[in-house]
């Protein structure tokens, strides 16, 4: 009888010392390969942005005939234009006050959001008589874009802080509800099986089965509305605001402070990038085990 | 030796599709304190439902189930299951899995780590402990599963088809592991299978279920003495009889299961 199993055989796998036999060491790559090959990273990641900037710097300046731009300066200046509009927003303060306004108004939708849908979902989804009830429902809202209804949160709220922190939230729920209800609904029955047949009653097979299950797709649905609370943020700013980044854009093209209105529109890009970026990184954090 | 588990006219039906289904009936089968009994048959003869039943884990339609005396009525920590797709929780270490069912039963922190190592060790994954499952082969996964059914020391064990994801020359080397750990725990254990070799190789005694609706067709003792010490077990005389007797018995339940399934196709 073969005495083999799995387990000598990815032991083997591992280096076993050999008596007279060195192992010889992993080849080490020359600084210049691995400096080359991080070049590369770093210009592939950057060149498509890199040319985007530089048709911005160049355009506008590009002179086709007498007076005549390949892109009107007026309504697109160069790029440079633009930046030092920025830098000077930045040394006013002007811009770090917009920029506190837009979020403190967004962190307080999405945080009231997450405070808000992540019990209601866990509690949807854990009573599936309400999921079946309700889905329906929580899919139609999740389907009414929120800027739809942007007109009703004036109305009832006015035009104050409550209805632009309140649009934020509304747009943030749906996201964070919908994905856990379904992250409490698709927990694998045979883990639930297992749970159970060790004895664990409801209490504890949520706490320690269904809840961990279901973090990774909780926090899909956070990136989500992370990213839906800047995009609802602009547009709930360009409706009577007095500050934050939406206002500064719309402020200054009515102005026609045109460098200043794509200075914001950087600054806004810049924020959901990052904002996006530590979201990516948290969701990383919370679904290692996700891997297959 | 004395009556472990014991199954009373055991029947249980399902209702699909608004028929009534019958899975089992009139089973009764007495299973002896640490022995290793194998129940093999036809693929949905309700092997599984079995097992279920006896795990306390869906309601008896009929009859009684009888563990030490007293009838199932839920599951609980005096039987643990070993799962065909293992079961473990993908968030936790080897070790974390292991410690999942210590912690079912309530034991203390240190005693529960104590107890992981040592089990993970006996099933041959010392130095694994920190491992997640995605990190782990089929077989090693199963493994992980077996040491935290045994961790927390049910008196019985039940196996529902644990080797039957698994590659041929894994599935070996685990059952030599299985009959190892059998022989030095002493667990009463109750194995499914589909697989004939498999069912000879393990059990003191096999049961073979008919077709559906599952009922006892027999059950064939296989008088083999000290499995893990012979050496090519299956290429003895004896196993080939018992694995011809065996397969006598299934050929028929097998043909007429086929043929019920495309019956019921034709519909």
């Amino acid at each position: 009888m073969s005495s083999i199993t799995d387990v000598p055989v990815a032991l083997s796998e591992r280096v076993v010392p050999v008596a007279g036999v060195t192992a010889s060491p992993a080849p080490v790559n020359p600084w210049y390969r691995t400096g080359a090959r991080f070049l590369t990273t770093v210009f592939t990641r950057i060149a498509a942005i890199g040319a985007l900037a530089l048709v911005w710097q160049l355009a506008p300046q590009w002179e086709t005939a007498p007076g005549e731009y390949l892109v009107d300066p007026t309504f697109l200046p160069p790029l440079s234009e633009v930046l030092v509009a920025w830098w000077d927003l930045l040394i006013s303060g002007e811009l770090w006050t917009h920029t506190e306004a837009s979020l403190v108004r967004s962190a307080a939708g999405f945080g009231l959001a997450i405070l808000i849908a992540v019990p209601l979902g866990l509690l949807i989804g854990w009573y599936s008589p309400v999921a079946n009830l309700l889905n329906p429902l929580l899919e139609v809202f999740r389907n009414t874009a929120a800027l739809a209804i942007l007109p009703v949160f004036v109305l009832i709220l006015g035009l104050g802080e409550t209805s632009k922190i309140s649009i934020i939230l509304y747009g943030c729920t749906w996201p964070i509800l919908l994905n856990t209800v379904s992250a409490v609904r698709t927990v694998d029955p045979l883990l639930i099986k297992s749970a159970r047949s060790l004895g664990l009653g409801p209490v504890r097979l949520f706490q320690k089965v269904v809840l961990p299950a279901a973090v990774p797709t909780i926090f899909t649905g956070i990136r989500l509305a992370g990213a839906a609370s800047i995009l609802i943020l602009i547009a709930a700013e360009m409706v009577g605001a007095k500050a934050g980044l939406g206002y500064l854009i719309n402020y200054a093209q009515y102005n026609f402070a045109v460098p200043d209105m794509y200075a914001g529109i950087i600054t806004i890009s810049a924020i959901g990038l990052i904002v996006n970026q530590l979201l990516i990184v948290t969701e990383r954090r919370f679904s290692t085990w996700r891997t297959n | 030796m004395t009556a472990k588990i014991v199954f009373e006219n055991v029947g249980k039906t399902f209702q699909a599709r608004g028929r009534t289904v019958t899975a089992l009936q009139n089973i009764n089968l007495e299973v002896r304190d640490g022995e290793f009994l194998v129940i093999v048959g036809p693929s949905g003869c309700g092997k599984s439902t079995l097992l279920d039943l006896l795990g306390g884990l869906s309601e008896i339609s009929s009859g009684r189930i009888l563990v030490d005396g007293k009838p199932v009525t839920g599951p609980g920590l005096d039987r643990g299951i070993v799962f065909q797709q293992y079961a473990l929780l993908p968030w936790r270490t080897a070790q974390g899995n292991v410690e999942f069912g210590l912690e079912a039963k309530g034991v203390g922190r240190r005693e529960r780590a104590e107890k992981a190592r040592e089990y993970l060790d006996l099933v041959g994954l010392s130095g694994f402990h920190d491992r997640y499952p995605h990190e782990l082969s089929g077989g090693m996964k199963q493994r992980v599963a077996i040491a935290r059914s045994l961790a927390f020391d049910p008196d019985v064990l039940l196996m529902d088809e644990p080797f039957a994801a698994l590659d041929a020359q894994t599935r070996d080397g685990l059952q030599d592991e299985l009959l190892r750990i059998w022989e030095k725990t002493g667990k009463t254990i109750v194995f499914i299978t589909h697989g004939i070799e498999e069912a000879v190789y393990l059990g003191q005694r096999v049961a073979v279920l008919t077709s559906r609706p599952g009922r006892i067709k027999e059950v064939v003792d296989v008088p083999i003495d000290a499995r893990s010490a012979t050496e090519d077990l299956r290429s003895d005389p004896q196993f080939t009889h018992y694995r011809h007797e065996i397969w006598s018995l299934l050929r028929d339940e097998v043909d007429r299961a086929r043929s019920e399934e495309l019956e019921s196709s034709d519909v």
